[in-house]
């Protein structure tokens, strides 16, 4: 029988786990980056080739193979500022409600947190479904760019009420506290110290929020509709980038060339947000130093 | 409000208990008491933090609390201008009368209470906006509706602490980009700006460096007279320079108490309880 007590040795020696454990995580950083570093590749070398001036402006023709997403970006423009025009007051006020007014250990409290954390779980397509049901059926919006701004504003509602939450708890009691200490009404210190205090932080949140709505596909589907025209009005159906972007892919034969150059518009729009919110949140932490 | 040249007998006071000559504002100390406490008692949660205090502040005059950490002096002093209110779970018992009106009485403004007993914490809090803005808003908030006149006040505030010469050309800039000490004397003008007669100071100097603690250990003795003040001290050396009266709180059945009270000198010189003599001459606490 052969002896493999030294191989064995060698393997289980601390240095070549050591060795080996470190190999293994920068595979998986090498992987991860690649593939990251390869799907953005591939979206900007073959979207850049379609992707021109006019692209932006002019209206799709023969169902989007040629012609523009003038028309989509202005959906999607339109079912955007629906969703954080809606959501952003209503997540504003809960989490103001909710870090400010609730008391932290109030059964109420936890109940919202447990709720909170369930919604921010479903999948979007059931946000769909119900939108449909809610929105297009029952209140009889049909398919609109109404109904798919308002169930997008629902999805990203728990989002945004926990990052402006977090960020109202980040802000240290002792500015409540001054402000209590001077006779200032409850409402005038969140209002003029605790909120503004706490601005960077909401801002970031609203920014992930309107990157996670447009990147949205699944819940568009059923609520705000297909129809790739120039929108007349808010319960007019509208075609979002990004539904744009499976259309072309999946229903059109020979609409490759359009859906990347789609998808590289959605691409960069998405950085410019995501940077915007990373930048945020890196001022916050700056200040809170500062501070 | 204007003010007085400032105190020049400040650095003298190390004898104890001196009436600071004031030059503008009415006399030091009349011995007329302004804040009355009968059987105060707080607790936190269920857990007693202090117990069964009968106290008189006076006019005029500087009272120092002094006393080992956990013994109910800030307790104490949060009480007096209901800051305590603002702690889940605590419940003060007894009765606290500012100016003879019981500040638990049914109708009392909180708000308008708050503004006549200004407080002051450990850590300097300005808020994060400008130097002036940290002045405006609360004046704004009490109803100071004439510009002229907010202005007026919070250059009178700033000249009181001192601060007017150091800051008067960058008024726009963050408070937070002064150093600890203009920030702790910027809190102290965020306070007399509303014109309190009483202000209530939890160690307004142990968080800044020495230089700094002095200036405002100087500005406070220069106060003397003008207002009430209360101030939370572990310094027993700056009690006695800065000080009219003391009150001695000790931990006793697991809760805060009162031990003594009486002119800074004779409670520092001539105590007339065993425990204090022994904190004061450093033997204990």
């Amino acid at each position: 029988m052969p002896d493999f007590s030294s191989v064995r040795r060698r393997i289980f020696a601390p240095q070549a786990r050591d060795g080996a454990l470190r190999m293994a995580i920068w595979a998986a950083a090498g992987i991860l980056f690649a593939c990251a570093a390869w799907l953005m590749l591939d979206v900007a070398v073959r979207g850049a080739a379609g992707l021109d001036w006019r692209f932006l402006v002019d209206e799709p023709a023969r169902a989007g193979r040629a012609g523009g997403i003038g028309p989509i970006l202005v959906s999607t423009g339109l079912i955007l500022a629906v969703a954080i025009a809606v959501a952003a007051p209503l997540g504003l006020a809960a989490a103001i409600f909710l870090a400010e007014f609730l008391p932290s250990g109030s059964r109420f409290a936890a109940w919202t947190s447990i709720s909170l954390d369930v919604l921010a779980g479903i999948p979007s397509i059931v946000f769909g479904l119900f939108g449909n049901a809610f929105f297009s059926v029952w209140l009889g919006m049909g398919f609109s760019i109404l109904s798919g701004g308002l169930t997008l504003a629902c999805m990203i509602l728990p989002l945004l009420i926990r990052t402006a939450e977090h960020g109202l708890r980040m802000v240290p009691d002792e500015w409540r506290h001054g402000a209590a200490a001077l006779g200032m009404s409850r409402f005038s210190s969140v209002w003029r110290i605790v909120l503004p205090a706490a601005g960077p932080a909401v801002t970031a949140g609203l920014l992930l929020g309107l990157g996670r709505a447009t990147a949205e596909t699944a819940a568009l589907v059923f609520t705000s509709g297909y129809v790739d025209r120039m929108p007349s009005s808010l319960l007019d159906s509208g075609r979002a980038l990004s539904l744009h972007i499976y259309d072309l892919a999946m229903n059109v034969a020979g609409g490759d060339r359009n859906a990347y150059a789609s998808a590289l518009v959605l691409l960069l729009f998405l950085i410019v947000v995501n940077g915007l919110a990373m930048s945020f949140s890196d001022y916050l932490l700056r200040k809170r130093i500062a501070a | 409000m204007t003010l007085g040249p400032k105190d020049e007998a400040a650095g003298e006071g190390a004898a104890g208990y001196t009436v600071g000559p004031m030059l503008a504002g009415p006399e030091c100390c009349t011995p007329e008491p302004v804040i009355g406490v009968r059987g105060l008692a707080v607790s936190y949660a269920g857990v007693p933090a202090l117990k069964h205090v009968d106290l008189d502040i006076y006019k005029g005059c500087v009272t120092a609390l002094i006393g080992p950490s956990g013994c109910g002096k800030s307790t104490f002093l949060s009480s007096l201008n209901r800051l305590t209110d603002l702690v889940a779970g605590c419940r003060v018992a007894g009765r606290i009368e500012v100016d003879g009106v019981d500040i638990h009485g049914p109708d009392v403004d909180v708000q308008a209470l708050r503004r006549k007993v200004g407080m002051i914490f450990q850590k300097p809090n300005p808020f994060p906006l400008s130097i002036h803005r940290n002045l405006d808003m609360p004046l704004r908030e009490h109803g100071v509706r004439s510009r002229d006149e907010r202005e007026s006040r919070i250059r009178a505030a700033l000249s009181d602490v001192g601060l007017w010469e150091e800051v008067a050309d960058r008024l726009d800039e963050p408070a937070l980009s002064l150093s600890g000490g203009q920030q702790q004397r910027l809190c102290i003008a965020r306070a007399l700006v509303l014109q309190p007669s009483i202000l209530l100071m939890d160690e307004p100097c142990s968080a800044l460096d020495p230089l700094s603690a002095e200036t405002v250990e100087k500005m406070i003795v220069g106060l003397r007279g003008r207002y009430t003040v209360v101030v939370v001290t572990h310094n027993l050396a700056q009690a006695r320079r800065i000080a009219n009266f003391a009150a001695f709180f000790w931990v006793r059945d697991r809760a805060g108490a009162l031990i003594e009270f009486d002119t800074c000198q004779r409670l520092f010189e001539a105590p007339a309880h065993d425990l204090t003599a022994a904190y004061v001459t450093g033997r204990s606490g």
